[in-house]
């Protein structure tokens, strides 16, 4: 097996291995989450209730199909945040990462990769429940498994590196909660978490069109639960990979200012 | 032979924001921030030759570990020059990093939630070890540090020596050919201390290593370092063997001896440091110790005598202090 490749097995093997030891914590973490889309859903259908039996053309099964697919979509997300980065700089963790010859981002990538792997499992049953509750209706192509298969991974890798630019914001300054929340709040507004991307007002689902964050949301949700057209498919995916390689490129850069200015001050 | 480590007028200064205490001053830094320049290091050289082990020692503050970090690729100098085995540490190459290491005494790099055993796998990965080396490094590691049963239970289990030991053998299974140790036996009972002194001997022998070694505690200088650089206020106060350092900051030797007559006055022999119960202390010019040792036998009934250098604990407080005063 090339370098490389034996390190992102070992560190999402040693993931697995650590969340499993806490899969209380995980457990209890994803019921308050879940708790989120919960509350959407059920707005959400009393909205299309009182409306006749759907919103702008969605159903309330739509709507459940909708917010089930965003549960396992926003535990593909879960990567290494700004928060961390405030630790890692201050406590000097940082430092040992420095001394090691392999990349930090590989490390953060890999781990929170293994991680998933925990966190699919103990979502299934979740997901079992969701659906039995809330009915959703679903109308999948093999094609559409397959692409939202890919599609998750597109949006983990887009979000690593959007909050990985994000935290190295940390090297110049350990006061930086406020960008954080600005962040926050434009993801929820424009990804698809808050509320389908349709129920935007246009110029809002057209801003969400040029910004990376409908792609770590909304759009591998649609995948599996909306109705896109096959070019809207393949078209989403192409999408994901620039903003890859928009967001690599945008770590490889503050990475190395960020470096520069932590080899210059210290910790 | 090219040294391992080659420091030269090596400097590194750092801006620090200041303001005065209180209100007014909190309100008027935001308008108008005032820095300093702080040199850590002021022009710092020295060489290690491959395989030797050096205890760089100073007071807290003096620039150790900034140096330590500069030499690791952690911290770009202000100025100067470093050569460790060929690269320049703040280049921060993999070939470089993959043939040294950095112990930091009061930092963890081992997984907290699984055991060792799984944290060496991850640094086999890391620093491409291929597997039989990866296996006989390791098992000579556990073996040398005796911690065969250690390594396999969580390590937020153990105590702080355990988890320094396994720590340590994370940090040597790349068998770095330079170590960069910052005070390795902070906050170890004597015993773990001795072992770990006992084992970094013992791997530098057996692998012929450079050590640069901080350390408060003077036990771990004196078993480890045929040298020691001292430093204070980011400069080299003296370099070189521990018994020169002695010769040049302790120019006084202890004579003990023990009285067969209890409360006789030593005091024109030279400082009574120390008397009670026949036993007397004094403290004599390292020049005069033969002859003032010779009088006291003959004038007095002496039933035992030790000639000794004063502690090396004492010895570096001398040296500190003559370079404040210098």
């Amino acid at each position: 097996m090339s370098g490389l490749a034996s390190v992102y097995r070992v560190v999402a093997g040693t993931a697995v291995q650590t969340q499993l030891q806490y899969r209380t914590t995980n457990y209890l973490f994803m019921l308050g989450m879940i708790a989120e889309p919960v509350v959407y859903l059920v707005v959400w259908q009393t909205v299309a209730d009182a409306q006749g039996g759907s919103v702008q053309g969605i159903t309330a099964g739509d709507f459940a199909a909708y917010y089930i697919v965003w549960t396992l979509v926003r535990n593909m997300n879960i990567v290494f945040t700004p928060y961390g980065w405030e630790g890692r700089i201050r406590q000097g963790e940082l430092s040992g990462m420095l001394v090691r010859p392999v990349h930090p981002l590989h490390h953060d990538l890999a781990y929170f990769a293994g991680w998933k792997v925990v966190v699919v499992l103990l979502w299934l049953p979740i997901a079992a429940v969701l659906t039995l509750v809330f009915r959703p209706t679903f109308d999948v192509s093999p094609v559409e498994v397959l692409v939202f298969l890919v599609a998750i991974w597109g949006a983990y890798l887009i979000r690593s590196m959007l909050l990985w630019v994000l935290g190295m914001v940390t090297f110049w300054t350990t006061r930086v909660s406020a960008l954080y929340e600005l962040y926050f709040t434009a993801e929820l507004l424009l990804s698809g978490r808050l509320l389908p991307l349709v129920l935007l007002p246009a110029w809002a689902a057209t801003a969400a069109d040029w910004l990376p964050f409908r792609y770590t949301f909304g759009y591998p949700i649609e995948v599996l639960a909306g109705d896109l057209t096959t070019a809207e498919l393949w078209g989403g995916l192409a999408a994901q990979g620039a903003w890859v390689l928009a967001g690599t490129a945008m770590v490889a850069v503050v990475w190395r200012f960020g470096v520069r200015r932590y080899s210059a001050v210290g910790n | 032979m090219e040294p391992a480590i080659r420091v030269r007028d090596l400097r590194k200064t750092f801006r620090v924001a200041e303001r005065d205490a209180g209100l007014g001053a909190s309100v008027r830094s935001l308008v108008r921030r005032r820095y300093r320049e702080v040199a850590a290091v002021a022009g710092v050289s020295f060489d290690v030759a491959p395989g030797e082990v050096v205890g760089f020692l100073g007071p807290n503050g003096a620039g150790k570990t900034t140096t330590l970090k500069m030499l690791s690729g952690l911290l770009h100098p202000t100025g100067g020059e470093v050569s460790v085995l060929g690269h320049v540490p703040a280049r921060r190459e993999k070939a470089y990093l993959g043939r040294i290491t950095l112990v930091m005494g009061n930092r963890n790099q081992l997984q907290w939630d699984i055991p060792a055993l799984d944290s060496f796998e991850l640094n086999r990965a890391v620093y491409r070890i291929p597997e039989p080396e990866f296996r006989r490094a390791r098992d000579e590691l556990v073996e040398l540090l005796e911690i065969g049963d250690l390594v396999r239970k969580p390590v937020r289990t153990l105590s702080l020596g355990e988890r320094m030991k396994a720590e340590v053998a994370a940090a040597l299974l790349h068998r770095p050919q330079v170590l960069f140790l910052d005070e390795p036996t902070i906050g170890l009972d004597i015993g773990a201390q001795k072992r770990l002194r006992g084992f970094v001997a013992e791997y530098t022998r057996r692998h012929g290593a450079s050590v640069l070694l901080t350390s408060h505690y003077m036990a771990d200088v004196q078993a480890l370092c045929q040298r020691v650089v001292v430093i204070d206020k980011g400069q080299v106060l003296f370099d070189g063997g521990l018994r020169q350092l002695t010769a040049r900051f302790s120019p006084h030797q202890t004579i003990t001896v023990q009285l067969a007559e209890p409360g006789t006055d030593l005091s024109a022999f030279g400082a009574v440091v120390e008397a009670g119960e026949g036993r007397v202390s004094i403290q004599v010019p390292k020049a005069e110790t033969s002859a003032v040792a010779g009088r006291l036998l003959a004038a007095h009934a002496v039933t035992d005598l030790t000639i000794e250098d004063p502690p090396i604990e004492d010895v570096i407080e001398q040296a500190f202090s003559a370079g404040r005063t210098a």
